[in-house]
């Protein structure tokens, strides 16, 4: 009998855009969170490579607030691939004082990756930083390119991007600028979770429903945590919550969830009222909250 | 799932943002948070609807002014299909966002104000969909509500547009025409009570319909090389394969080939997708292909099957449009991306441009951003391309600007 592959548009694109990152770039890196999308970027570039190895190494810039379950998982995901990591950590840009650690009822660690991250770009001369953001995912995403071209200040020129025709990517920079590549720009979450069911990717497991102690705050459920500041009258309970989106736990909220599957976890996304970044802290502050944070280099 | 992209076209305050709004509200994919937002905002701002263009226009400035400046994408899905709208600007200096849009979409929506009709913009946008090909076209005659919900008025646009459309030279091109009110909801996800004379499709139930056979056009299998994969390890020591996207149609195992610009003959052994290896493969997969013998082919090639060759040139005729502020005269300098392909290239001459709005071509020397006109480029090293007509993958290349490495125009081959 005689097989056709069947094609999946999007994962296709997105293996299509790993291949012309790797023969229009010196140094790519891919810039890893430890979060459902950029686990997923890790199997499209396997897929985009074999049976040769993923040509580049993973960044992760570590805030220090992450949930150890992520860092736990990052290291095993690592070893089994035999990847190479690179870990930067936003304490030392705190303790060199290039960065003010931020205080009070919403202090998070967050803003102060970019700083980490543009310095790591610099140190390794890195031209092409790959991440797995989505349009779907908040309104100023939705403008940006495939190839997003920044300055030698990690800076997005939001108003002047290179248009994108077709297929066809123009990643060719000036010494000292660098691209953000989104392999993953058309995937919906949606798309992501049902990615992840079907190919049987391993997340970690603070995505599934667990018991946690969390306070409320905005209406939204925030960890309980060191690094999580708290005032005295918020109350510490115990909830079977999980984490739709995982950034680090100063800016993660969790939802309500008695999904332990991933089959479950797919079903309540499917029906669910509320957007992912809903859950996203560091979203709330403005309208134009992202727009200003990927000005600067954020990504 | 299947994956539909569409453009939307129109001009200022056509209501483009209240149907996508629209679209996203009625097939409930606007989530709680997202309406809340939208309610907060329309109410500081003191109107009282639902002001649904809050939920796509993203950038600051976009807001401030209340217009759309750059292609925003925006997603939806039913329990059929995924549906991705690149929603472009419909002012007259932003043709190269719609060109942009159109470029990686298969269906076209072109927003009429139905108490404007058929107007100068209305040919433009239809103008760059028979340009780029687009395979389906909807005619969305929109604030139907504003005209009475008058059967006559939607009569008479209908019929302005189809003497329009009796000048395009995509033949093959489907137009379909709805009239609707985005801010009421009629004939856009759920039939409109107040135009019972319209027995036709509404902008989704049109759209639910659509197969991939409607809006891809076949043509020939060319597969330009992006990167050759060679793993150096023990288990796979002698592995060489051409990594690669399908474009055009589909190619088997045995298939006999020819490499280009090479001309050198051979055979596909194997197809592999990750550690599966298959017969076949379709347009649109992104593969690994080896071949029978070991030849050189390096990115940049393009493999193709030995009784399809597709016409090898230094020089072509091309249809331009210009997206730069920097002018395009004769004897610059560019560097033509053709597929995976990049090739130092000359403006040889510019002929004319050519009106958007079907009044014909002018004599030129230049082209200005947003114009369009024939150009014949000469090039360093041969292309290997179809005409854009017969192939659309393999007739389409962008020119970077040497100096500046920006996208400064795209081109379609004649």
């Amino acid at each position: 009998m005689s097989s056709v592959l069947k094609t999946n548009a999007l994962e296709s694109e997105a293996i299509y855009i790993f291949r012309e990152v790797i023969s229009q770039f010196d140094k790519p890196v891919l810039l890893f969170s430890g979060g459902k999308d950029s686990i997923t970027l890790v199997r499209l570039a396997q897929k985009a490579f074999f049976p040769a190895k993923i040509p580049f190494p993973l960044l992760h810039v570590d805030t220090g607030h992450n949930f150890p379950e992520t860092i736990a998982f990052r290291d095993k995901l690592v070893e089994e691939l035999g990847l190479e990591l690179i870990v930067r950590n936003v304490q030392d840009a705190i303790d060199e004082g290039k960065v003010v650690e931020e205080t009070g009822k919403y202090s998070s660690r967050n803003s102060l990756q970019t700083i980490t991250l543009l310095d790591a770009i610099e140190e390794f001369k890195f031209d092409a930083c790959i991440g797995g953001a989505r349009r779907d995912e908040e309104k100023a995403r939705a403008k940006e390119r495939i190839f997003s071209v920044r300055d030698d200040f990690g800076q997005w020129d939001e108003k002047n991007q290179r248009p994108e025709l077709f297929d066809i990517l123009n990643g060719k920079i000036e010494n000292g600028q660098n691209v953000r590549v989104f392999p993953i720009s058309n995937w919906t979450e949606l798309d992501v979770w049902s990615y992840i069911e079907k190919e049987h990717i391993e997340i970690p497991s603070i995505y599934f429903s667990h018991k946690r102690k969390v306070f409320l705050r905005d209406g939204l459920i925030w960890s309980h945590s060191p690094f999580v500041y708290q005032e005295e009258d918020e109350q510490i309970e115990e909830r079977i919550v999980r984490f739709r989106t995982v950034g680090d736990m100063t800016c993660t909220a969790a939802v309500d969830s008695y999904a332990e599957t991933i089959q479950e976890v797919v079903g309540e996304i499917r029906t669910s009222t509320i957007s992912e970044r809903g859950a996203r802290i560091d979203d709330k502050r403005s309208e134009a909250a992202m727009e200003k944070r990927k000005q600067q280099g954020y990504f | 799932m299947e994956v539909l992209k569409i453009a939307t076209a129109g001009s200022v305050d056509d209501g483009k943002s209240t149907l996508i709004g629209r679209l996203l509200y009625d097939t409930k994919s606007l989530t709680t948070d997202k309406i809340e937002a939208i309610e907060k905002s329309s109410k500081q701002k003191g109107y009282d609807y639902l002001d649904f263009s809050l939920a796509t226009d993203g950038l600051v400035a976009e807001r401030e002014q209340g217009i759309t400046i750059d292609v925003a994408h925006i997603y939806f899905s039913t329990a059929k299909k995924s549906y991705i709208i690149a929603d472009t600007p419909g002012h007259v200096e932003y043709t190269r966002n719609m060109v942009t849009g159109a470029s990686t979409s298969q269906v076209s929506i072109i927003l009429i104000d139905a108490r404007k009709g058929v107007i100068e913009q209305t040919y433009r946008h239809f103008f760059i969909n028979n340009l780029l090909r687009v395979k389906e076209v909807i005619v969305a005659i929109n604030k139907m509500d504003l005209v009475d919900y008058s059967e006559e008025v939607y009569n008479k646009i209908k019929a302005d547009f189809q003497a329009l459309n009796a000048k395009s030279t995509f033949k093959e091109q489907n137009v379909s025409y709805i009239p609707l009110s985005a801010i009421n909801g009629g004939n856009v996800v759920d039939k409109s009570e107040n135009m019972t004379w319209y027995d036709g499709q509404t902008v989704l139930e049109h759209l639910e319909g659509l197969h991939s056979s409607d809006v891809f056009e076949t043509g020939k299998a060319r597969f330009p090389v992006q990167t050759v994969i060679r793993p150096k390890t023990e288990e796979y020591h002698d592995f060489r394969g051409y990594a690669g996207k399908l474009y055009g149609n589909s190619i088997k195992v045995g298939d006999a080939v020819t490499v280009l610009p090479s001309l050198t003959e051979s055979k596909v052994s194997k197809i592999h997708f990750f550690d599966k290896t298959f017969d076949e493969a379709v347009a649109g997969s992104s593969i690994t292909i080896e071949l029978e013998n070991d030849i050189n082919v390096t990115r940049g090639d393009m493999i193709v099957k030995s009784s399809e060759l597709p016409k090898i040139e230094k020089e072509i005729t091309t249809t331009v449009c210009w997206m730069d502020s920097k002018k395009l005269v004769a004897g610059t300098k560019y560097i033509v991306q053709h597929n995976t392909n990049s090739v130092l290239a000359k403006v040889e001459s510019i002929k004319n441009t050519i009106s958007t709005d079907y009044s014909g071509t002018k004599e030129a020397s230049q082209l200005a951003i947003n114009e369009i006109g024939e150009v014949t480029i000469k090039l360093s090293k041969p292309l290997y391309f179809d005409a854009y007509n017969d192939n659309k993958s393999n007739g389409a290349f962008i020119l970077i600007d040497t100096a500046t490495n920006t996208t400064a125009g795209v081109g379609f081959i004649r």
